[in-house]
């Protein structure tokens, strides 16, 4: 049975309906939520990175440039790799940068 | 035109979080054609329209990104000359035995102020295009997927922009074909060693050694948006597109690998000698230049990389 989950974010207060055979990036923009980065939705590019606070889940593989060993033993995952097997409470530590290209002229 | 020295991009070689995932990405989504395995559990493939082994490497590793890329050079008398020019100019140099890559010959391989290493090479196998050189029919059956026809370029990100610049128009022999300019500040490059629009792109950013894509050739722009109802019939995630480009008028879609390394498919309608002027993009324009359409940046496409 497909299970559905409450992913919560901490950051903005902003929760979302997750399954389990979804992760946690595509459960929060499948009705527009946000408040996680969204990226390359598979592993590696790192902009989705969150401390998951409370909840199981699984991690699939992603790109150890962004989350370490160490730093996935402490829960720490990116969103994009996140499989919920409970609710789930979370805090957003990825970001999407900025690019200026207009330094120049202002 | 007779090209001499570098005659196109030969091989990218990707790492990849996972073997199986990704050649079936690769093949099944985009058609390339997988043509040998090595001892290393590195996969070749090919795409249908090039005659030689392999365009396209993976690798398996911790972290997705480009491992490098290498450039195709038309006699062992210019890969001399060539490797001198590097040597030259202060990069590290070193050769690469041949069969190191399966089916590839003796590389010179190179480090660059970007921080990406590239090779040039003379010698690959031939594979084949899938339909004989005496009276070919235009293309052969069995393709999958959007079809790629020809793996054609990539795009780089990396700091130093002036340093590799002056690397592939100096030593390589490349010239600056499109740029984006802002005052003094050169912030994207787009260098051909050929009649395309551009063989090789770097764009200015803070980390060394990034690849922002690596690009696929399709024919027309009807194959481009059939490429597009692939990408959502396979749930495959999308970056940008369909659109046009403004610099190197490029009808384009982007979209991510399983590793998240990615690619674009497009066609192009543009082509350049080397008398042709350089073209110029201003950052009050940069929306039109990428998205000729829509005219809007896109932080995600601009900044997204592995």
């Amino acid at each position: 049975m497909n299970k559905k989950y409450t992913v919560l974010v901490t950051d903005n207060n902003e929760s979302f309906a997750c399954y389990a055979n979804e992760n946690l990036l595509k459960g929060m923009t499948r009705l527009g939520h946000k408040g996680i980065p969204v990226g390359c939705r598979n592993g590696g590019c790192g902009v989705c990175k969150v401390q998951i606070k409370s909840g199981e889940y699984e991690a699939k593989i992603m790109s150890r440039e962004h989350v370490s060993v160490a730093e996935e033993s402490e829960g720490i995952a990116l969103a994009c790799r996140v499989f919920p097997k409970s609710d789930i409470e979370l805090s957003v530590l990825g970001k999407m940068k900025q690019k200026d290209f207009f330094a120049s002229i202002s | 035109m007779a090209i001499t020295g570098v005659m196109r991009p030969g091989h990218v070689m990707l790492n990849v979080l996972d073997i199986d995932e990704s050649v079936k990405h690769y093949c099944e989504n985009m058609g390339l054609i997988e043509t040998d395995r090595d001892k290393q559990g590195r996969v070749y493939l090919k795409c249908w329209d090039e005659h030689d082994w392999f365009s396209v490497v993976l690798q398996k590793n911790d972290s997705p990104g480009m491992d490098h890329m290498a450039f195709k050079v038309d006699t062992q008398e210019s890969l001399l000359r060539l490797e001198a020019n590097l040597k030259e100019f202060g990069c590290n140099v070193e050769r690469v035995a041949a069969g190191e890559l399966n089916h590839c010959g003796e590389r010179v391989r190179f480090d660059s102020p970007t921080g990406h290493t590239f090779e040039i090479y003379v010698e690959k196998d031939v594979y084949g295009n899938g339909l004989p050189t005496t009276n070919p029919a235009p293309w052969p059956e069995g393709l999958k997927g959007m079809q790629a026809v020809r793996f054609d370029h990539c795009l780089l990100y990396g700091d130093d922009l002036d340093g590799s610049v002056k690397l592939f128009t100096e030593a390589l022999e490349f010239d600056v074909a499109e740029q984006v300019v802002d005052g003094e500040l050169q912030i994207a490059a787009f260098l051909s060693c050929s009649h395309k629009a551009h063989d090789i792109a770097f764009i200015r950013h803070e980390e060394k050694n990034k690849i922002h894509h690596a690009s696929f050739m399709l024919n027309t722009w009807e194959n481009v948006l059939r490429a597009a109802d692939i990408i959502s019939m396979k749930d495959i995630p999308l970056d940008i597109g369909p659109t046009r480009h403004g610099l190197t008028r490029g009808q384009t879609i982007y979209f991510f690998d399983p590793s998240g390394n990615r690619n674009e498919v497009f066609c192009e309608d543009s082509y350049r000698y080397p008398d042709s002027p350089v073209l110029t993009w201003t950052p009050d324009h940069l929306g039109q230049a990428i998205f000729y359409h829509s005219r809007e940046l896109n932080d995600r496409f601009l900044n997204v990389v592995t």
